[in-house]
């Protein structure tokens, strides 16, 4: 059973927005990356981040799935 | 810090040396050339910079991968600088090519640099900061009976340098190329001096010229030059 609660992910997930650039005030969980105008770069270096911080490895195919940053929070925590 | 691959000798030598007086700690690696190698980081540390050199052979994924890891535990930071200048030539013509020297040549020259690359980027997208350097050559760009496989490795490494450019230049990395004509160093020394009756130049190139372009594009200078290819060839392409 993980310690790490969804809370935390999204708080990841917003930080590494914010370092990309985006702009994350008034973001959701519905909120597409689309939206924020991160590209398929930046997502390659948030499951970067997310490898570093949970040791969880999102491949390519997994980052192609999510489309919001509720589903990336969702992806992170059914992994750690 | 910047890792130099085949930097025991020639323009891997010659680069290593130029990074560190640019002030860059720098890792070197070798196959088999240990005595050179170790010449060359004392060579470095005489002049007041930082070096190691790490054995590798970089066709092997773990060991170039552990060379990475290797450069940042030794020099203490990640890897900022790539130099990619192990290489290999095996000369025939196309009818007598077999696939074995075919791939040996296409896993050096090419594959092995991807994979440096693509693992060395990302500790740079993440520091905002990157410098890749792809040893090229003419060759490729320009035809060369007998070099199929390294034109081809040539040619391909360039592609990649430009396309790797684009995907990741906005995060401050910048991905170019090298490409030297005739340089007189250990790969080309059974040539005849008669190669440079066709250099307009009429010389050689010396490892010293490549390795300024290197440290050149290695710089702070360099910033917005990314997806090139600088060639150091006494006009030989143009």
């Amino acid at each position: 059973m993980s310690t790490v609660t969804a809370e935390q992910v999204e708080k990841v997930v917003r930080d590494a927005l914010e370092s990309f650039g985006a702009e994350t005030e008034g973001v959701t969980l519905e909120t597409t990356f689309e939206e924020l105008d991160v590209d398929s770069l930046d997502l390659a270096e948030l499951s970067q981040i997310v490898e570093e911080q949970y040791g969880v490895v999102l491949k390519g195919d997994d980052m192609k799935q999510i489309a919001s940053v509720g589903d990336a929070v969702s992806m992170i925590v059914e992994r750690i | 810090m910047a890792l130099v691959t085949g930097g025991s000798r020639g323009i891997g030598a010659a680069a290593a040396h130029a990074l560190a007086v640019d002030g860059w700690s720098v890792a070197l690696t070798f196959r088999t050339g240990e005595r050179e190698a170790a010449e060359v980081v004392a060579a470095i540390e005489a002049a007041g910079g930082r070096a190691v050199a790490l054995r590798a052979d970089v066709t092997d994924p773990a060991q170039a991968s552990a060379a990475l890891d290797d450069a940042r535990e030794a020099l203490g930071g990640p890897v900022l600088g790539l130099v990619n200048n192990a290489g290999v030539r095996d000369d025939d013509l196309a009818v007598s090519l077999d696939d074995e020297r075919w791939q040996r040549v296409i896993d050096t020259n090419l594959t092995a640099a991807f994979r440096l690359v693509r693992d060395a980027l990302r500790p740079m997208i993440r520091a905002r900061f990157g410098r890749v350097v792809n040893i090229a050559s003419v060759v490729g760009p320009r035809a060369n009976a007998g070099q199929a496989n390294y034109a081809a490795a040539k040619a391909g490494l360039i592609g990649m340098t430009k396309t790797v450019a684009v995907e990741v230049a906005r995060r401050g990395v910048t991905v170019n190329a090298v490409a030297p004509g005739f340089v007189r160093t250990a790969l080309t020394a059974d040539l005849p001096d008669e190669v440079v009756d066709g250099v307009p130049a009429r010389r050689a190139g010396t490892p010293g010229e490549v390795a300024a372009c290197v440290r050149f594009l290695a710089s702070d200078d360099a910033g917005y030059v990314t997806g090139s290819t600088l060639y150091v060839d006494g006009g030989l392409s143009a």
